[in-house]
């Protein structure tokens, strides 16, 4: 098999990674705040939040990510004018762009993947006995403090495992962000295709060998933390 | 799933032609083709280079060397006979054409075809005795072209189909039937812009893997933001919205866009690099592209060819320009 | 679900649903001004005039575009999970097999798909077919987005197949082989009927995961699915955003069908079982409690 593309400069596989870790990095964070946001409102007692919480995660997990994706572009950025980095006058704008088209692609991964943070947490507090979020009350802890001293942190290292099938997923679904012109592991294949098609299949894997150095070390170790983490009961 | 024996063979041949490829290590294009058809097909490439760099005038001399050459060789092989003429004397073709282009190829709403490369596609059938209701077009989209004509699955392709060398390696051209200059699509009341080389600071868009928008980086603008989509129904979009500065692609493709919204964008119409369109046909078969070139100039002659330009691309205010030599 | 949350606060007292009550006009108003800001901008970009949206209420729009394309989309969603089923199954029977290397070359398997994007997978499908095969250019595009979710998908299929045939109670193997029954008697005649009726709502969600990465082939395969059919849609009629809005709609419709069906099916499952044996609860969402976590197919989030 012919590896001779690996010399070539067309070929920034490093680059191409690299972005692929920042977009997982951000979004990941992002996805993990906004999801428990949303768990959280879909167990409250004010049942406006309720209905929003469930009806956006019905909504925005059905919508295949690539249209999501496109979205964040076409009605976010360029129709609803949310400007996500400062465009400045004279100075080469690749920068501005390459800003505004990842953060961009993360506000899509976030959204998107909350809604599967949230419902992963959510069934984790379902694995909560009862009786932690009954003894709470009758201590006389409010809502907030009932979830959030008592029920997430328990509900947390029950749900690490779902997590880390989220955060697998998501590694994976950063490719998609080359719809709109993010520079990341996929472009690899597409430059490959375009300059070297007798190399494909030697391209192909190299970038299955990289995702799978990011994504078989993820699994393993949030699986041994889930067991290391797992609530004795 | 359909397979045809003669596809399969093609792949054979394809993956025969592949090997050799790797096997030579880069393959100089001669190699490829040397290993695959006859010696005539080194000839024909090396006649095929000489006649990029060659006028109109100094060129046609080189292409019909190049057409006898292909011919001997093509003569054992298929008897002498052109597949494209066997084919159209039984009153139907298989024509490749854009579905996504407007101006150019574009499938309408009620399923029906229009756009300039449509109509050089029916005119040239025509002339080969095929009637409008014997054409059957097939998409074909730019990266899938010399693999459908390489499969026999079009009998001729009229799809923004530059012709270059390394094409001229798989393919025979007919034509050109029209020489497109690579442009830039702005706002209507864009005045900024003024060229390839007024671009420095700002936002060009032009799809995933195309080179036109890197040529213009490499070129003339070197501070010019690449952005990239996947199709140029995103670019238009981006563009209309304003979060692009320019897109870049053919002048005759944008002003198809620009049709679409007239009074909304313009060409800068500061044409740099050439595109000679061409119709591309089966590998060898050199009867078959003099019967195209006819048909071309027959096009250009009696008017058709400009008429056909006016009634597609013309809205956008492109001027028509004067027609090309066909077989130069 | 309702009565086992409320746990977690108390029957609202007077003070209190007054508070709630404000949260909620408060909330509610914050939606409605945020509704309202998205309404008044696109008002005033033009992009809710009868112009954009008219094209949706002609017959053309839908029977050239947008149906051609939902047909596209349905017919490689239909093609992958069936032949992601039979796939899965014998993937995850290989991988409980006695003999080592079967397992590990069923295992080997089934990660090396898991662990890598589908649309890199589609691209490099496509890029074998037209290089070493005979498969037609026009019938590529479907072949490699198929190819490529059947991979994916079965190799998560897979591991859904062995949970569910390790979740069998072990007295089922144990009586099979006790009435003399020989091991592929036991795996085909016991322990994967049962395992199959178990998982059949996973499979009908697992539908969602490849109806939505079907829209994968549109991107650089140039697969004619609903989103793409739709982007020519947008080119010809001018309305980008207006075809993104109706194309999201059929998707959130189709999809939310699938998961009540997932929940239909599962629902008259747990009735007929009579809630018997906990070992057989049936498979439900991500994660969802008590199920044990491999047998929640991962990767949902796709």
């Amino acid at each position: 098999m012919d590896f001779s593309f690996l010399s070539d400069p067309r070929y920034d596989i490093l680059g191409a990674f690299w972005m692929t870790i920042q977009l997982t990095f951000f979004s990941a964070i992002g996805a993990l705040v906004l999801g428990t946001v949303l768990a959280a409102m879909r167990v409250s007692p004010v049942p406006v939040l309720r209905g929003f919480a469930t009806v956006y995660v019905n909504i925005v997990r059905n919508i295949p990510l690539t249209v999501v994706i496109i979205m964040m572009y076409f009605v976010l950025f360029s129709q609803l004018g949310l400007r996500v980095a400062e465009r400045t006058p004279g100075v080469n704008p690749q920068g501005y762009l390459d800003t505004t088209n990842f953060r961009l692609a993360v506000i899509g991964f976030i959204l998107y993947t909350a809604t599967f943070v949230a419902e992963a947490i959510r069934s984790g507090i379902n694995t909560v006995p009862p009786g932690q979020a009954e003894a709470a009350r009758a201590i006389g802890l409010r809502f907030t403090q009932v979830l959030g001293l008592i029920i997430l942190p328990q509900a947390f290292r029950a749900v690490i495992a779902p997590l880390a099938s989220v955060l697998i997923a998501l590694i994976k679904n950063t490719t998609i962000a080359s719809a709109i012109g993010v520079a990341e592991a996929s472009v690899i294949i597409v430059t490959g295709i375009e300059f070297n098609p007798d190399q494909i299949t030697a391209i192909f894997l190299v970038v299955a060998l990289g995702f799978i150095v990011l994504t078989l070390p993820t699994g393993l170790l949030l699986g041994a933390l889930a067991k290391k983490m797992a609530v004795k009961r | 799933m359909k397979y045809r024996t003669k596809a399969g063979l093609a792949g054979v041949a394809a993956l025969a032609l592949l090997l050799s490829a790797c096997g030579g290590n880069s393959g100089s294009a001669g190699g490829v083709i040397a290993s695959g058809t006859a010696a005539a097909g080194s000839a024909t490439s090396a006649a095929g280079s000489a006649v990029s760099s060659a006028t109109s005038a100094a060129s046609s001399a080189a292409s019909s060397a190049t057409g006898s050459a292909g011919g001997s060789a093509t003569g054992s092989a298929a008897a002498g006979d052109s597949a494209l003429l066997t084919k159209a004397e039984g009153g139907s073709l298989i024509v490749g054409i854009k579905y996504d282009q407007p101006g150019l190829g574009l499938k309408n709403p009620d399923g029906s075809f229009s756009g300039f490369d449509v109509e050089v596609a029916k005119y040239v059938a025509e002339k080969l005795g095929v009637p409008e209701s014997g054409i059957e077009f097939k998409e074909s989209k730019s990266a899938e072209r010399e693999n459908l004509i390489d499969r026999g699955e079009v009998d001729y392709i009229v799809a923004t189909y530059s012709i270059t060398d390394a094409r001229k390696e798989k393919v025979n051209f007919a034509g050109p039937y029209f020489v497109a200059h690579q442009d830039l699509l702005v706002k209507a009341d864009n005045a900024d812009i003024t060229g390839p080389d007024s671009l420095d600071g700002k936002i060009l868009c032009s799809v995933t893997g195309s080179t036109p928008a890197q040529k213009v980086k490499d070129n003339y603008s070197a501070t010019v933001a690449l952005q990239e989509f996947g199709t140029y129904t995103e670019c238009v979009e981006a563009l209309r919205t304003g979060v692009v500065d320019a897109v870049t692609t053919d002048d005759v493709i944008l002003a198809g866009y620009a049709a679409q919204y007239p009074g909304e964008l313009k060409l800068v119409g500061s044409g740099f690099s050439d595109e000679n369109y061409g119709i591309g046909l089966a590998k060898g078969d050199d009867a078959g592209t003099t019967a195209i070139n006819d048909a071309i100039q027959a096009m250009i002659d009696d008017g058709s060819w400009a008429a056909a330009l006016e009634s597609t691309v013309g809205p956008s205010g492109y001027t028509i320009p004067t027609p090309p030599t066909p077989g130069s | 679900m309702s009565d086992r949350l409320s746990v977690l606060y108390d029957h609202p007292g007077p003070k209190a649903r007054r508070r709630n009550a404000v949260l909620s006009v408060v909330v509610a108003l914050l939606l409605l001004a945020g509704l309202w800001w998205i309404y008044d901008t696109l008002n005033g970009k033009n992009q809710l005039t009868a112009q954009k949206w008219e094209p949706f209420l002609t017959a053309q729009m839908w029977t050239t575009y947008l149906l051609p394309g939902l047909l596209e989309t349905l017919k490689a969603a239909a093609l992958s999970v069936i032949i992601s089923i039979p796939v899965g199954a014998l993937l995850g029977v290989a991988r409980l097999s006695d003999h080592a290397w079967l397992r590990w070359v069923a295992g080997i398997v089934v990660e090396f798909f898991r662990a890598i994007p589908v649309l890199i997978l589609m691209v490099f499908a496509a890029a074998f077919y037209a290089l070493y095969t005979g498969v037609s250019s026009g019938a590529r595009p479907l072949v490699a987005v198929v190819t490529a979710l059947v991979l994916y998908n079965g190799s998560v299929l897979a591991e859904v197949f062995r949970a569910g045939i390790l979740s069998l109670p072990k007295g089922q193997t144990e009586a099979a082989v006790a009435i003399g029954m020989r091991k592929t008697q036991v795996m085909t005649q016991i322990l994967l009927p049962q395992a199959l009726t178990v998982m059949l709502p996973a499979v009908i969600s697992q539908l969602v995961v490849i109806v939505k990465d079907t829209a994968l082939g549109g991107i650089l395969l140039s697969f004619a699915e609903l989103r793409r059919a739709a982007g020519t849609a947008a080119s010809v009629y001018g309305n980008f955003l207006a075809v993104y809005v109706v194309v999201a709609a059929i998707y959130i419709a189709l999809n939310l069908l699938l998961g009540f069906g997932a929940g239909y099916v599962e629902k008259r499952m747990r009735v007929r079982r009579g809630g018997g044996t906990a070992g057989l609860e049936p498979i439900t969402g991500v994660g969802e409690a008590g199920v044990p976590a491999a047998l929640v197919p991962d990767d949902r989030a796709t």
